[in-house]
């Protein structure tokens, strides 16, 4: 079905290009026009982006924006291949990757989200503090009990039980789990060696679940178990999670504004082509497993149309869109991250 | 050629195309043709499968060649692949589930043919075939929410006690397993076996039976010793179709199954299905050799599946000949 749904989509994709040839020759931006611009990618970020191109439907009926959440990775593929006019990813796309595209492609982040450490531990009901060399030690399969000395010192008033920790992971490969890796690759040298960071990794221990809803409901129903999904996902499904120490040694829990506070925090240091990692970042407020999520533009649009949809699309997303993003219980972009994205817009042609 | 012959040739000619167009006016010709084209493209799409398959899988059969299919290593960040953890996975659960499903399935079976009151059969006949058309996930959510929680508090502490000696019992489990979902998968693979084999058994000849009750043998008698071994062929066939559905089986496996690339010998440990790992990387792969990796554990899973064919082909081929032989 996900094979057909690009072909479909492609087709109908000819089909609305030769019509915006015809008509855009004559007058480009004729608000008569029907335009259809389709993506491709993450699923991390659908609830938003769907919520975003359904608004600006109704702004502009005219309008279509058609995007299919089949994953960053097919995302990436698709974009490079120009079957879609954009592309999404949680992970940003790899030097060998941009080099293999056809045309040049361009970062945008969107949003910011976060990954959590969950838990279900029978008779516990205190949050569980955790370091990075105890979420490591158990992703390593080094600590295997809840009552490990590191984790007791972490949490001196919880009464942790003596019993082992099933660990539970993304068995799909997923951007959740690149943010997860690549954090305990940043905090961990063990990990970035052995294991290191994908969308999906060969994890030295744990069982998997397909999907987040595949984690949540080991990790409910497992007992003495640790997984890890997004932030989103825990609040809406009223799940325990834990608080990680960040770089500066603070414990901090992970809310919209932890998140954005990590964004924050690397602003200075920001590339200018966006594609940076955010975990682990300094900010004494920051929670240190945040990541951005990107739209993946092509640096050159043939179709003059379509490109000043996504243009103005953008600029929107920018402005106004970001206020629609707290309601989902995605983080905005940090203010100084929107001034710099506006002016990387103009450099689409 | 003489002229004769030439003039015989003509006319044969022209009747033999009066003859071809009585034939298409009536409809033969056309009805042969258009059926064989339909015959063909199933060749053709097999073909095309296997091609694709083959040819897409190019990046690692060049890199490992055999070692393919007997590395242990499933490493997506350093590009190292070896298939033998979800080959043993797909085997595993399939062999399960025919274990708990076939002496189960051809029971019911034979119950529903041969004891049971018609009106009775019937009806558990149209549910069963209901079964049969209940999508995976729903299944997958069954194992997940039901048989996993079972599995794990009441089934394997207790297969632990009893035969925990045989290393197939031995370790923790978590409830999601290789047992869980070679579980899932015979309860899949019932409907399949029930409603085959029962109408096979319905379409054994009535005077077999009356013959060996006409001299004296009883009912069960009758239904093992006869009616059973006269549709064995079929029942085979059944048996093989829904290990065909086992093998291929992907959502309610990477439910329950712990997706876990280890080959573990205890059937409480958590492993991997061909099929699981396909649809749970397939859509965020994006190096062309774990795609390709991914494409040829396609290919292999396609192969088993063949070769299994080919062996019920073989199985049945004996029995029946046994069959006429006796």
């Amino acid at each position: 079905m996900k094979r057909i749904i690009p072909i479909v989509v492609l087709t109908l994709l000819c089909i609305s290009c030769a019509d915006n040839e015809r008509t855009s020759a004559a007058a480009p931006p004729a608000p008569a026009d029907q335009v259809l611009v389709t993506g491709a990618g993450a699923s991390f970020p659908y609830p938003i982006y769907s919520k975003w191109f359904d608004q600006y439907h109704r702004m502009f009926p005219q309008i279509n924006i058609n995007y299919q959440s089949i994953g960053s990775g097919g995302g990436i593929r698709q974009v490079m291949e120009g079957t879609v006019d954009f592309g999404a990813s949680d992970g940003p796309m790899t030097d060998d990757q941009l080099k293999q595209a056809k045309i040049k492609i361009l970062h945008f982040p969107t949003v910011l989200g976060a990954v959590v450490p969950v838990y279900n531990i029978p008779g516990v009901t205190q949050e569980i503090n955790f370091t990075p060399e105890v979420l490591a030690g158990i992703f390593l399969g080094k600590i295997t009990k809840w009552s490990d000395p590191e984790l007791k010192k972490a949490n001196p008033a919880v009464n942790l039980p003596d019993k082992n920790i099933v660990v539970i992971h993304r068995s799909d490969g997923s951007g959740t789990t690149y943010v997860w890796v690549d954090y305990l690759s940043k905090i961990s040298p063990e990990w970035k060696s052995k294991v290191g960071v994908n969308t999906s990794v060969n994890w030295p221990v744990g069982l998997g679940g397909k999907n987040n809803e595949g984690v949540a409901g080991l990790v409910k129903q497992t007992p003495n178990s640790l997984g890890y999904v997004e932030l989103i996902y825990a609040i809406q499904n009223k799940m325990s999670y834990g608080k990680v120490r960040n770089s500066e040694g603070t414990f901090v829990k992970a809310d919209l504004a932890s998140v954005t506070a990590a964004a924050a925090a690397t602003v200075k240091t920001m590339p200018a082509d966006f594609r940076v990692s955010i975990t682990n970042s300094p900010g004494k407020d920051a929670y240190p497993i945040s990541s951005f999520t990107w739209l993946l533009i092509p640096s050159k649009i043939q179709d003059q149309t379509k490109k000043k949809v996504i243009k103005d699309f953008l600029q929107w997303m920018l402005t106004d869109g970001q206020n629609m993003v707290e309601a989902l219980s995605y983080a905005k972009l940090p203010k100084e991250v929107v001034a710099m994205e506006q002016k990387a817009l103009a450099s689409i042609e | 050629m003489d002229s004769p012959s030439t003039v015989a040739g003509r006319m044969g000619a022209r009747s033999r195309a009066r003859a071809f167009r009585q034939r298409l006016q009536h409809g033969d010709q056309i009805a042969h043709l258009i059926t064989l084209i339909f015959a063909a493209t199933i060749i053709v799409i097999t073909a095309l499968l296997f091609y694709e398959l083959y040819t897409s899988a190019a990046p690692t059969r060049e890199k490992f060649g055999w070692r393919f299919l007997t590395g242990t290593t499933w490493d997506p960040v350093a590009l190292d692949f070896g298939a033998l953890p979800f080959i043993y996975g797909t085997l595993v659960t399939s062999a399960l589930a025919l274990i708990i499903g076939v002496p189960l399935g051809v029971g019911a079976a034979i119950f529903l043919a041969e004891l049971a009151p018609l009106r009775l059969s019937a009806g558990l006949a149209f549910i069963i075939e209901l079964l049969a058309a209940v999508p995976s996930v729903i299944y997958g959510l069954l194992a997940i929410f039901t048989l996993v929680p079972f599995l794990r508090e009441y089934v394997t502490p207790l297969l632990g006690e009893i035969v925990g000696f045989i290393p197939l019992f031995q370790g923790v489990s978590y409830g999601v397993s290789l047992l869980a979902g070679g579980s899932i998968l015979a309860i899949m693979i019932l409907p399949f076996i029930i409603s085959i084999s029962r109408e096979v058994l319905l379409a054994v000849p009535r005077e077999q039976r009356e013959a060996s009750l006409a001299l004296g043998a009883t009912r069960w008698e009758t239904a093992w010793n006869v009616v059973v071994p006269y549709a064995k062929a079929g029942i085979i066939g059944s048996i093989f179709l829904a290990l065909a559905r086992a093998l291929g089986e992907t959502m309610a496996v990477t439910m329950v199954i712990g997706n876990d690339p280890r080959i573990n010998l205890s059937l409480f440990a958590p492993g991997y299905s061909i099929a699981a790992v396909i649809a749970n990387e397939f859509s965020e792969a994006t190096s062309g050799i774990h795609i390709s990796a991914l494409i040829e554990l396609g290919f292999v899973l396609f192969c088993i599946t063949i070769v299994v064919n080919a062996a019920a082909r073989l199985l049945i081929l004996t029995t029946r000949r046994k069959a006429s032989g006796a």
